[in-house]
């Protein structure tokens, strides 16, 4: 069986870019997480965070969204390519997420993950365990959030 | 419920997060925008996945429970964000008709060394469902500004 690349331990994925909106955080944050720096720009200039910016379950959210694009483009190259089909399933969990700077309104986030392992999962037969180090980047290359990632993944499925 | 500085949480201490009604719309809505897997977009999808119905994205569950910690401790806080997650774990799918209901347990607490007049309380959450179930675990600190820190804000 051979491992498609990005089953590859060392492989990194470019997710692509977000731009976070003033009008997007703040209906976020209405919704999920309405705490005053992430609903009102002068209030949040209070803040230790310094300005109106993203809750952090956005920021990781929108990681999630930006993999599940690319990885749709994915498994249609895989296809192509001639590997075996793939099936994702659900998560475990994660670790280690930390939100390293705030993300203010305007920001252009750049995610990427990064293949950690893949392994047969000891539970379920057929399925796999695919860790992954994921991050998000801001405009000015600096960190904004990384995370440890987990999900099953039935390949072939 | 009286407005709270860092002072005013004790280790060991335990909170109520009250309630949380899941509903299909929300689960459709949340993964419409974040997490458009199969399993999260109808009920067809979960019927055929592992999770057998459609079920919450687990950063959708996490969204809920930090609507929960806004609603019954946080807004009247001094909290001031938190750096991050230590770890998460979900245990359980969450199902559209899930009542959720959860608890926080403060674990430990300390002055921060780099932000003066600002602590960090490390908490345990944990979600359950209508019949008890572990659906959620999530560690991880938060800051919450002193007194003082309140009072020179």
């Amino acid at each position: 069986m051979t491992l498609p690349p990005m089953f590859t331990p060392g492989h990194v994925e470019q997710l692509g870019t977000h731009v976070f909106t003033a009008e997007e955080i703040i209906a976020f944050a209405r919704r999920y997480d309405p705490q005053i720096f992430h609903l009102d720009a002068e209030a949040a200039k209070q803040s230790v965070l310094g300005g109106l910016c993203a809750s952090g379950w956005h920021t990781v959210a929108m990681w999630m969204r930006k993999q599940r694009d690319r990885t749709a483009e994915l498994l249609v190259e895989l296809e192509r390519g001639g590997y075996s089909k793939v099936e994702y399933g659900p998560s475990p969990g994660f670790r280690n997420l930390r939100w390293i700077r705030p993300v203010y309104a305007g920001d252009a986030i750049s995610y990427t993950s990064e293949t950690a392992q893949f392994r047969p999962s000891a539970s379920r037969p057929g399925w796999h365990v695919m860790t992954g180090r994921n991050a998000g980047t801001n405009q000015n290359g600096q960190p904004v959030m990384t995370f440890e990632s987990s999900v099953l993944l039935k390949y072939p499925a | 419920m009286a407005f709270r500085n860092f002072e005013d949480f004790a280790e060991g201490e335990e909170i109520d997060l009250g309630r949380y009604a899941v509903s299909a719309q929300e689960i459709i809505d949340y993964a419409s925008q974040f997490d458009p897997a199969p399993f999260h977009l109808s009920e067809e999808g979960g019927k055929a996945s592992m999770l057998g119905a459609l079920s919450a994205s687990g950063w959708h569950t996490c969204g809920m429970l930090m609507r929960m910690m806004c609603d019954t401790f946080l807004l009247e806080s001094s909290g001031q964000g938190s750096p991050g997650i230590d770890e998460c774990k979900w245990l359980a799918p969450v199902f559209a008709g899930d009542h959720l209901t959860g608890r926080a347990t403060v674990t430990g607490k300390r002055l921060s060394t780099s932000r003066p007049g600002v602590g960090i309380i490390h908490f345990r959450f944990e979600l359950f469902k209508q019949d008890g179930t572990p659906v959620m675990t999530v560690v991880n600190p938060i800051m919450f500004r002193t007194r003082a820190g309140s009072a020179a804000a």
